[in-house]
């Protein structure tokens, strides 16, 4: 023990009253609440430089990209609006026949088509899951669930958009840095700009719909066109995954509503820490890498991948996230008494 | 003038005739008292007036126009507010940003909300003052802890708070003093005496009788759906069937 000294938390003289209002004296204060969120974007700006020497890697950036829209978008509906969605793989079929046909149609650059396709795709299947909204709970995931088959289904019988075969030869991107700039930049600013969504006083009212529909409802608030709203941004997010997949991969096909797409954000969101954005990219940017990593073993590639999820899930069961910001809140510091 | 006309009002849950041919009227800026026992389908009452289940039949005019089979939010925003008996917060957000989402609804901007202080300005700075103006200590942490932690009695402020935000004309209390000790009563009742002469108009359920008293002028008993008796506080007390419902025969 130092003489004429205490320690104090970092955070004590920074938080006033709640959390989210902030007294900020000096850099030093600033730096220690940017720093996190300085860490992902310098961390994910500078990883195509960094694995410019590994090709194969930066595909597998590109990947944990996409994942990390996924990811953010159901975290986005289950943690802020309570709508458990396991229909992630719709928005990125839509999203993906969209870009193919604009660009196939149009003959136009992706860096029109993706957007296009993103927006158009989110008005799509906002208006598709229009009638689901009143559900809540397993029965919205249920009925969400449903939507990739269906379209599937479809798709196969009327031997639409190449039928099983798919839509071959979409442009892909002439230049590989913009391909992964794009992307990075893009998910960047989705994850602040949803971020900011929800604790906007249209975010409050996102939020409260999850706590309270009933209260909403006595406020005045039309809670469909809320959700609807919600479900705008969060398919506009899975859209543009499935757009910007359809132009690395330059092929739209049945795979693009396969399981996979609903199925790992939720895992990514576990593992990440579900509730603050953050966790669900942390959790894609861990998952992805990790499961390609795992391709040594094999056959015993899934099991792998499967015990350290479980074993994730029952160490840290709130997600790692919540788990390392709340030890970064711990920090302390010397000070004079 | 009559501001809201309840005529042959029935509910009907399968076999269940939880309201049976309701009747009454309130004129602008009284306060109505319903009391009743438990199940005799007060709260269905209120449910069914705000929109919140579907009348079977009968009629809800508001200052001249139809309730019935509008959505609740639209009731709402014509200016019928409700308080709910179980209080509903929204647990994960601070006790003030509970009061952003009624500041952000359609009503609160159109009339200004409480005092007219919604349509332009700070929210969060009128979500503070509707709560010291219902009794949170401004200056304590209490406005800013989360809903979820907040006790009962604070709860049911924030429900009425909740309500102010939306520049009620009609106000619709279920059990505000229920689950409160007598000293927080005593602080709640001269505020529902306010709001009234800052003209509210007030329907009040309640069990505790005493209170409710001090404040309506007019009460309507309702046991096992049916409406027994409206008049002032001692007349409904002297009538023989309330005592039967309450006290059994």
């Amino acid at each position: 023990m130092k003489s004429g000294l205490r320690k104090e938390r970092i955070d004590r003289g920074i938080k006033v009253r709640s959390d989210g209002i902030y007294a900020l004296s000096s850099w030093r204060e600033i730096s220690f609440l940017m720093a996190p969120r300085m860490l992902l974007v310098c961390g994910l700006l500078l990883a195509p430089l960094i694995l410019h020497f590994f090709p194969y890697w930066q595909k597998v950036l590109l990947i944990v990209c996409i994942y990390a829209l996924l990811s953010m978008a159901f975290d986005f509906l289950a943690n802020y609006v309570g709508l458990v969605c396991l229909g992630g793989s719709f928005f990125v079929g839509v999203g993906g026949y969209g870009a193919a046909l604009l660009s196939k149609s149009l003959h136009c650059s992706p860096f029109i088509s993706i957007p296009l396709a993103a927006v158009g795709g989110a008005c799509f299947c906002t208006l598709a899951l229009l009638p689901c909204l009143p559900l809540r709970g397993v029965y919205f995931a249920i009925v969400t669930l449903m939507y990739p088959l269906f379209m599937t289904r479809i798709i196969e019988a009327f031997e639409l958009f190449g039928g099983t075969n798919g839509m071959m030869d979409v442009a892909g991107f002439a230049n590989p840095w913009l391909e992964q700039y794009f992307l990075i930049i893009a998910t960047l600013v989705f994850l602040f700009a949803l971020r900011r969504l929800a604790v906007e006083d249209v975010g409050l009212v996102i939020k409260g719909i999850k706590d309270n529909d009933q209260s909403v409802k006595a406020s005045g608030i039309n809670i469909t066109f809320i959700k609807a709203q919600a479900i705008f941004y969060a398919s506009l997010l899975g859209c543009f995954a499935g757009a910007y997949l359809a132009h690395i991969y330059m092929w739209a096909g049945l795979s693009m509503f396969a399981l996979d797409f609903s199925i790992i954000p939720i895992a990514a969101t576990v593992v990440g820490g579900g509730g603050s954005l953050l966790g669900a990219v942390l959790g894609a940017i861990l998952l992805v890498p990790l499961s390609e990593a795992l391709r040594a073993f094999g056959p015993l590639r899934i099991v792998s991948y499967s015990l350290i999820l479980t074993a994730v899930i029952v160490v840290k069961g709130e997600g790692l996230l919540n788990y390392l910001s709340r030890k970064y809140n711990q920090f302390e510091r010397w000070k004079e008494i | 003038m009559a501001m809201l006309e309840v005529k042959n009002l029935s509910k009907k849950f399968g076999g269940v005739t939880a309201l049976n041919d309701i009747n009454f009227s309130l004129t602008e800026g009284e306060i109505l008292g319903v009391i009743g026992p438990n199940g005799s389908g007060k709260t269905t009452l209120i449910n069914c007036i705000t929109g919140f289940i579907k009348a079977t039949s009968g009629k809800v005019v508001f200052n001249g126009r139809n309730l019935c089979g509008l959505k609740p939010h639209k009731i709402v925003n014509l200016g019928v507010c409700r308080t709910f008996q179980i209080m509903r917060p929204y647990s994960s957000l601070p006790a003030y940003k509970n009061l952003i989402i009624p500041l952000y609804g359609p009503r609160a901007r159109k009339t200004g909300g409480w005092r007219g202080g919604g349509r332009h300005g700070d929210r969060n700075i009128i979500a503070l003052d509707l709560l010291e103006e219902v009794g949170f200590e401004r200056e304590s942490k209490v406005p800013y802890k989360l809903a979820g932690t907040l006790p009962t009695g604070y709860l049911k402020r924030l429900e009425l708070a909740r309500c102010l935000a939306l520049n009620p004309e009609l106000l619709i209390c279920d059990e505000v003093f229920s689950g409160l000790s007598m000293s927080e009563i005593a602080s709640m009742v001269p505020l529902i005496e306010k709001l009234n002469k800052s003209g509210v108009t007030i329907i009040m359920i309640e069990h505790r009788l005493k209170e409710l008293f001090k404040v309506a002028k007019r009460v309507m008993a309702i046991s096992y759906g049916d409406k027994i008796i409206e008049g002032t506080p001692a007349e409904v007390m002297a009538n023989e069937k309330v005592k039967e419902a309450y006290l059994g025969a």
